[in-house]
C-alpha cells in the first residue's frame, strides 16, 4: 500500500568538528535567543547546543539537544575516532537523567533545540550566525515524502485494539461496520 | 536588578579561611565601570602604600570586566590586580580564555583574596557554594596539569581552572597565573598568588546575566560580527600581515617572521640578524609550525582563533599565544623547535613569556662577561639549549643562582653588583620589557614607554598606525573609512606624518599632536580594561570593530547607565588617574618614567623634556607626573587629593600643573 507523496521541507546543521574552535559562541547566542523576552539575558547551561571540548585531547564536538529521555540507556558507547577517545554519551542528544546537560539549571526541564523556529523565520539559525568559524553550516532541502504517518497511526491503533478483543472481533466488527456504511 | 555585571563580589580570607559574597554598591559602577577601574578603587581603598606585596595585607583581585558574560564579542578578560613584587607598583595583567564568564555565569564579578593560608590550597566556586579546599597534593604541578587534575577530582569537566605552577609556588618574581590557552603574566602576580597558599581558582556557574536594552545592544553586537567578517576579507593593505588583521598578533597562523627576526633584538636584547630570515629558516620553521600545532583555539565568545594548541613529540600538549612563539628562540638564538619545546615545560611552570627568556639570557651574558663564573653554575650543560633549561628549571625552583635570577634582571643585577646593571640594560620601571632596540626616536611610542603604568608597550599602543605610510595616496585611501579615530585633527596627523623629510619622526608628529594620539591610544586601552574587552577587537589593532564611537552606546544598552563619548572619556580618564594615584602614593615619580636608555640610539633629551613636560599639563599632572588638586576633583577624586595633600605629596598651593622643565637631570 503506497502513501501519498508530499513535499516537506529537511532542516540540517552540518556540523565539521574540524573547524571548531571552542568558543562557545554558538551556546551563549542559543540561550540569548531564547531567553523571554528575547535577549534580555544568557546563560550557556541553558543552550540547545553544547560543545563537548576539551583542547588538549583536541575534541571539539558541538551536540544539539534533542529528545527528552525519561530513563537512561541500558547501555552506553564510547567512541575512538582517529586515535582519539571521547567520553561516553559524547554524541548523544538526549536530555537524559544520567547528565546535566540539556536541562534547564534551576528548573531541570529538558532543552531541545527547535531550529531557532520564530515568526518571522530567521535566515538561518542563531548558532550558525554566530559561528564565524563555519563549524556550522545550516542546509535546507525540500524532500519528497509519502504519507505514511497517518498510515502508521491507523496500524498502530489497530494492533492495540487486536491485542485488546483479539483479531477476529476486530474484523467481524469492521465488516459488519462497513456493511452498514 | 543589575545589568551586565551580577552585583556581588567574592571576599576570601586565607588566613582565617573566611568566605563571604558582598554586595557591591552600583554607583562605583557608574563611576569606574569595573575590571581595572574598580580594581584599582579598592587597591586605593584598602591597601595602604606600606602594604608589601608579600603581606597578607596585599590583596589579589580576580576581576571580570562590566561587559564580560554579555553577547559582546570578544569580551572575556580577566583583570588580575595586586601589587608587584617586581616593580612594588600596582600590576594589572589580563586574561582571555573563559575564566571571567564562568565567574560572571557563577554570579561573581571579582574574587578579592587576602591574607595567607598555612598550607596550599585552591578555591572552588560552584555558584553559591564556595569551599577551600586542600591543594597540598598539588604543590609542585604544572599549571595545565594542576588544571586538569582539580577537573577530574571535582568531576566537572567544565570547571575553568586559573592555576599557578611551581614558578608561582615559589614566588619567582615573573611568575604567571595559567589558564589554558590565556595567562596572566606581567607584573609577578603569580607570586602573589603563591605567597597567599593558593594554587588555583576553579570556577562553575550557571546562572543568568541580563541586558538593559536587549534589542538596541543586540543591533551592535550583530553589527560588530559583520565588521569582523568585513576585516576579514579586507586586510589593512600596506602593513606587515601580523598589523594588517584583528585580534591579538595572528602568530600561530603566521609563518613569516622576517619582521620580528630581523628588527627585534635576539639573546639579551641585544643583536639584531639582518639577513637572518632566508628561504631556509622560513621552511623549517613553517614545517615546526605545522607539524606542532594542532588547532587554531579561541577564547570565549571570539571568532579570532589567537591561539593553538601545540603537541611537541614527546611532550604534554600545551596551548600558546602571540609572541611567546618566538621569545624563547630568540633569547637562545635557537631555533623555533627548541622555543616551543622549553615553552611548554615554561608554561606548566607558569612564567612569563617575555621576562624569563631575557632573564637566562641576561645570566648567560654575565657568564661570559664573567662576572658570573663556574662557581655560580656547577654541573650546567655546555651547550646552549641544554643551558636555558637547566636555568629555567633552577629559577623556578630558587636553586643557587636560580633563586638570585628569580627576582628578574633588575633586582638580580643588583644582588650580584660588579658591573651587572649595565646587562639589566632593557627595563622599564624594573620590569623587562619587549626585545626591540630602534634607530631613531619616535616621540609617540618615546611617551607610551615612558608613561605607560601596565610597563608594557603592547599593552597601551593601539589604533594610531606604528608607521607612516609612505605615499599620500595609501595615507588618503587607509583614512578614507577610519571610522575608528575620535576626531579629524588626529586622522590629520596621519596624513600629514611621513617616513622621511620635514614630516618624520623624531620631530613629526609634533609636541601637541603627538599628546593626542598617546591619550586616544591609552584611553581605549583603559576604556577595555575595565569593560574586560579584549584589545585584539578593540584597543590593539588598525579599525578594530569596537572604538570610542560604538562603546558608549553598547556599555549603556548593556548596563543601563546614560553614557555618552565625553561620559566615557571621563571615566577612562578617572580609572587612569586612580591607577597612577595608587602608585603615586608608592613613591613613582618622574624619574621613573623613561624607556630603556638603549631603546633608540638617536635619542633628542629637550625634545624629550618636552613631550614630558607637555604631556604631563595635558594630563592634568604636575611636573613631577602627580595629578592635581583640581584635576583629581574634576575627576570626582577628591579623596585622593585629599589623601596627597595629608601625606605631603601635594603641597597647598603647589598643586597647578608647572610649566617649568626639571626633569632634564633624568633624560641624560
Ligand atoms: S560557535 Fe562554532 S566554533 Fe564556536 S564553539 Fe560553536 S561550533 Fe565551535
Ligand atoms: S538551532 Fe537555534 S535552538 Fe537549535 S541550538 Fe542552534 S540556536 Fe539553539
Ligand atoms: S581576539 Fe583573540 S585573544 Fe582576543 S578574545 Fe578573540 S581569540 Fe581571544
Amino acid at each position: 500500500m503506497k502513501g501519498e507523496q508530499r513535499k516537506k521541507i529537511v532542516k540540517t546543521i552540518k556540523i565539521d568538528v574540524d573547524k571548531c574552535n571552542g568558543c562557545r559562541a554558538c551556546e551563549l547566542i542559543c540561550s540569548a535567543f531564547h531567553a523571554a523576552p528575547q535577549y534580555s539575558s544568557n546563560n550557556p547551561r541553558r543552550a540547545r547546543i553544547r560543545v563537548v571540548h576539551d583542547p588538549l585531547r583536541d575534541i571539539y564536538v558541538p551536540v544539539y539537544a534533542g529528545e527528552y529521555a525519561a530513563a537512561e540507556c541500558a547501555g552506553r558507547d564510547k567512541y575512538t575516532i582517529d586515535g582519539k577517545e571521547y567520553d561516553e554519551c559524547s554524541f548523544c542528544r538526549a536530555s537524559c537523567p544520567s547528565r546535566d546537560v540539556f536541562k534547564e539549571p534551576d528548573s531541570g526541564l529538558p532543552l531541545k533545540c527547535d531550529m531557532c523556529e520564530s515568526e518571522p523565520p530567521l535566515s538561518e539559525p542563531m548558532c550558525v550566525q554566530w559561528c564565524l568559524a563555519d563549524a556550522l553550516i545550516y542546509e535546507e532541502r525540500e524532500e519528497e515524502v509519502e504519507e505514511e504517518e497517518a498510515q502508521e497511526e491507523i496500524e498502530i491503533g489497530l494492533e492495540a485494539m487486536a491485542s485488546k478483543h483479539g483479531w477476529q472481533k476486530l474484523l467481524d466488527t469492521a465488516a459488519r461496520m462497513s456493511r452498514k456504511g | 536588578m543589575r545589568y551586565a555585571e551580577t552585583g556581588f563580589n567574592l571576599e576570601v580570607d586565607l588566613t582565617r579561611g573566611n568566605i563571604e559574597r558582598v554586595a557591591t554598591d552600583p554607583r562605583l559602577t557608574e563611576l569606574y565601570l569595573g575590571g581595572l577601574g574598580t580594581n584599582a578603587k579598592i587597591l586605593w581603598d584598602r591597601v595602604p602604600p606600606d602594604v608589601e606585596p608579600f603581606s597578607p595585607d596585599n590583596l589579589l583581585i580576580f576581576s571580570t570586566g562590566l561587559l564580560v558574560g554579555t553577547p559582546a564579542v570578544g569580551c572575556n578578560r580577566t583583570i588580575v590586580s595586586t601589587i608587584s613584587p617586581q616593580t612594588q607598583l600596582m600590576a594589572f595583567s589580563m586574561m582571555g580564555g573563559f575564566w571571567a564568564p564562568e565567574l560572571k555565569y557563577a554570579g561573581y564579578d571579582k574574587v578579592i583574596i587576602r591574607g595567607k593560608s598555612s598550607d596550599l590550597v585552591y578555591l572552588w566556586i560552584n555558584d553559591d557554594k564556595v569551599e577551600i579546599r586542600d591543594a597540598s597534593h598539588l604543590q609542585g604541578k604544572g599549571t595545565t596539569e594542576t588544571a586538569e587534575l582539580i577537573r577530574a577530582e571535582l568531576k566537572e569537566p567544565n570547571a575553568q581552572v586559573s592555576a599557578i605552577g611551581t614558578a608561582g609556588e615559589n614566588r619567582v618574581y615573573f611568575a604567571s597565573i595559567e589558564q589554558g590557552k590565556s595567562s596572566a603574566s606581567r607584573g609577578g602576580i603569580g607570586a602573589v598568588m603563591g605567597d597567599k597558599g593558593l594554587k588555583a581558582i576553579a570556577v562553575r556557574g550557571s546562572k543568568d546575566i541580563f541586558i538593559a536594552r536587549p534589542e538596541e545592544f543586540m543591533a551592535l553586537c550583530n553589527e560588530v560580527l559583520e565588521y569582523i567578517k568585513v576585516r576579514r576579507e579586507n586586510p589593512i593593505p600596506g602593513v606587515m600581515p601580523i598589523l594588517a588583521g584583528l585580534g591579538s598578533p595572528q602568530e600561530m597562523v603566521i609563518h613569516d617572521e622576517k619582521w620580528h627576526t630581523e628588527n627585534f633584538a635576539w639573546g639579551n636584547s641585544r643583536v639584531r640578524r639582518k639577513g637572518f630570515w632566508t628561504k631556509e629558516v622560513a621552511e623549517q620553521w613553517t614545517g615546526t609550525m605545522e607539524s606542532m600545532r594542532t588547532r587554531l583555539i579561541s577564547c570565549h565568545n571570539c571568532p579570532m582563533k589567537c591561539a593553538a594548541t601545540i603537541s611537541v613529540p614527546g611532550l604534554p600538549t600545551y596551548m600558546m599565544k602571540c609572541f611567546s612563539k618566538l621569545t624563547y628562540t630568540m633569547a637562545a638564538m635557537s631555533d623555533l623547535e627548541f622555543g616551543l619545546s622549553i615553552a611548554q615545560r615554561a608554561t606548566e611552570y607558569g612564567v612569563d613569556a617575555f621576562s624569563a627568556p631575557q632573564v637566562m639570557a641576561f645570566a648567560l651574558e654575565l657568564y661570559e662577561a664573567g662576572i658570573l663564573t663556574d662557581q655560580h653554575f656547577p654541573g650546567m650543560p655546555s651547550d646552549n639549549e641544554g643551558r636555558f633549561y637547566w636555568l629555567l628549571d633552577r629559577i623556578v625552583r630558587r636553586e643557587g643562582i636560580g633563586d638570585i635570577l628569580a627576582n628578574g634582571t633588575h633586582w638580580a643585577a643588583e644582588q650580584i653588583g660588579n658591573g651587572a646593571e649595565e646587562y639589566a640594560h632593557n627595563n622599564i620601571k624594573k620590569h623587562e620589557q619587549l626585545p626591540l632596540k630602534l634607530s631613531m626616536l619616535n616621540p609617540i611610542y618615546f611617551l607610551m614607554y615612558s608613561t605607560g603604568e601596565k610597563i608594557n608597550i603592547t599593552q597601551i599602543e593601539g589604533n594610531f598606525p606604528q608607521a607612516p605610510f609612505v605615499t599620500r595616496e595609501e595615507r588618503e585611501e587607509f583614512a578614507k573609512d577610519w571610522i575608528q579615530v575620535p576626531n579629524e585633527k588626529i586622522k590629520q596627523h596621519f596624513l600629514d606624518w611621513e617616513p622621511r623629510g620635514e614630516h618624520s619622526i623624531p620631530h613629526y608628529p609634533g609636541v601637541d599632536a603627538t599628546c593626542e594620539i598617546v591619550d586616544w591610544q591609552e584611553m581605549m586601552h583603559y576604556i577595555d580594561d575595565a569593560t574586560g574587552m579584549c584589545a585584539g577587537l578593540s584597543s590593539f589593532p588598525l579599525k578594530p570593530p569596537y572604538h570610542i564611537h560604538n562603546l558608549p552606546t553598547l556599555i549603556s544598552a548593556a548596563t543601563g547607565i546614560d553614557l555618552d563619548e565625553e561620559g566615557l572619556k571621563q571615566i577612562a580618564r578617572r580609572n587612569r588617574n586612580l591607577v597612577r594615584a595608587v602608585n603615586i602614593r608608592r613613591g613613582m615619580r618622574r624619574k621613573d618614567e623613561k624607556p630603556p636608555a638603549d631603546h633608540w640610539k638617536k635619542r633628542f633629551p629637550e625634545l624629550e623634556t618636552e613631550l614630558i613636560d607637555t604631556y604631563y599639563r595635558f594630563k592634568g599632572w604636575n611636573e613631577q607626573g602627580i595629578p592635581t588638586r583640581e584635576s583629581l576633583r574634576e575627576l570626582s577624586l577628591g579623596y585622593v587629593a585629599a589623601d596627597f595633600l595629608k601625606r605631603g605629596i601635594l603641597a597647598d598651593g603647589e598643586d597647578a600643573p608647572s610649566r617649568e622643565t626639571s626633569g632634564q637631570e633624568e633624560e641624560t
